[in-house]
């Protein structure tokens, strides 16, 4: 493996076909905890471990896990996996775990795991499947702080609130810049705008390179009209 | 084709012990962990409903387990906590839930004196709506400390309800479910432990720590 695809796996996690923006995988606990930065940085971090550990112990076992009995297997993985987890963050987080609440031992259910167990760990090395791993949880958890900080911001009026929760110790407030917020943000309807809002703005960019790169072509290979 | 399924199954079977093994292995290595975490947890969330009290030993040494049907609020099994200086009783700690919130059960924690005066209440867990009802969480706002130093008799029985209902407590403005059931309780509380004071003091405590 060389540097060069472990770029290209990362780069396909976290933008090109990130799971929350461009798969819209694991939309639950993502519109679920994504009040605070702090939550979602938690939930990003418990996942992309799962996600990692699930691709390769996915990934080191294929050549003997027969085809009829790869979904079980993958269940069995994962749910051993987000166990462990889940008490390791009782064990040094506890906070957190009471925060995250429920959506720990849920990360089970989140599709984007199974999804890259079944369309990339399965067909590729360890390393391959680590590196897929870590790209697509890096994206995930990145959405997570992003869609966090801002309905935080938005909804509270603070940024960071609630570190103690991951580094122990005496309560953090938090930078608060308004003293509550709109309320709005914080509720079920917050996340969703806020996702909404990351995928347009995506797409959005997107977009705007495409033109860029096919404004930039050789004006032979171009294209007679936009879309493609 | 028989032996792909004996292939199969022993995969599975082997795969479901690796597994097993892995969980084990983690319980075991956090086990002291998260009990001590559990413990202390407890500790901490059961002291501040007992302000101005003096005590000795830890809140949680003495515990009775109420086992329903009892008249406190809610009706599963009730937690009290006994609170004890020299010996002699000076409080009662009711864990106990106030099933009729806006969204699921309010678990609410009423530290009692042991002249019936509130010492102070706290909000454990609930799921009322962000912004609205969930106001009388201590972190929220200062809506739940109204009650320290209340008792039944102040105001009277009949009194206990928000202002809005004619009683004597501070209403949240968009929200009245909530408050009104975590007033219930805790008056249902209070009412309780003028039946039962000598009852609960004398029972022997439960078994189990936890």
């Amino acid at each position: 493996m060389t540097s060069g695809s472990f770029l290209d796996r990362m780069r396909t996690g976290l933008w090109r076909e990130n799971p929350g923006l461009v798969q819209l995988l694991g939309l639950c606990p993502l519109l679920a905890v994504t009040s605070t930065f702090v939550n979602g940085l938690g939930l990003g971090i418990a996942t992309l471990v799962v996600l990692t550990c699930s691709n390769v112990l996915v990934s080191a076992t294929r050549r003997w896990i027969r085809q009829e009995i790869r979904i079980p297997i993958y269940v069995l993985i994962i749910a051993s996996l987000v166990t462990c987890i889940e008490l390791i963050f009782k064990a040094w987080f506890p906070a957190l775990d009471r925060s995250l609440g429920i959506f720990i031992p849920l990360i089970v259910t989140n599709c984007a795991i199974v999804a890259r167990a079944e369309l990339f760990a399965s067909r590729n090395s360890v390393v391959a499947s680590f590196f897929d791993g870590i790209g697509m949880g890096a994206g995930f958890a990145l959405l997570l702080m992003v869609v966090g900080f801002f309905r935080e911001l938005i909804g509270k009026g603070s940024i960071f609130s609630d570190f103690d929760m991951l580094l122990g110790g005496e309560p953090v407030r938090g930078l608060v810049l308004v003293d509550g917020g709109w309320l709005l943000a914080i509720l079920p309807p917050g996340a969703f705008f806020s996702l909404a809002l990351a995928v347009a703005l995506k797409n959005h960019f997107d977009r705007k390179r495409d033109i860029a790169r096919r404004a930039s072509m050789p004006r032979d290979l171009r294209r007679s009209d936009g879309s493609t | 084709m028989s032996s792909g399924v004996i292939k199969g199954g022993v995969t599975l079977a082997a795969m479901a012990a690796i597994c097993t093994l892995l969980v084990a292995a983690t319980y075991q290595l956090t086990a002291d962990r998260i009990a001590a975490n559990e413990r202390a947890w407890l500790e901490r969330s059961l002291e501040p409903a007992l302000s101005g009290v003096f005590f000795e030993g830890s809140v949680t040494e003495s515990k009775v387990v109420i086992p329903p049907p009892h008249d406190l609020p809610g009706n599963d099994t009730a937690i009290v906590y006994r609170v004890f200086a020299e010996e002699a009783p000076v409080a009662a700690l009711f864990a106990v839930t106030a099933r009729d919130g806006y969204a699921g059960s309010i678990r609410i924690l009423v530290g009692v004196g042991i002249d019936g005066t509130v010492t102070g209440v706290r909000i454990v867990e609930h799921r009322e709506t962000p912004g609205l009802g969930d106001r009388i969480d201590q972190s929220r706002s200062d809506w739940v400390y109204q009650f320290d130093g209340r008792s039944l008799g102040n105001p009277v029985e009949a009194n206990w309800l928000l202002e809005v209902d004619g009683g004597e407590f501070d209403q949240l403005t968009g929200a009245s479910v909530t408050p009104r059931a975590v007033i219930k309780a805790i008056r249902d509380t209070l009412i309780y432990f003028d039946a039962h004071r000598d009852e609960i003091f004398t029972m022997p405590a439960s078994e189990e720590q936890q």
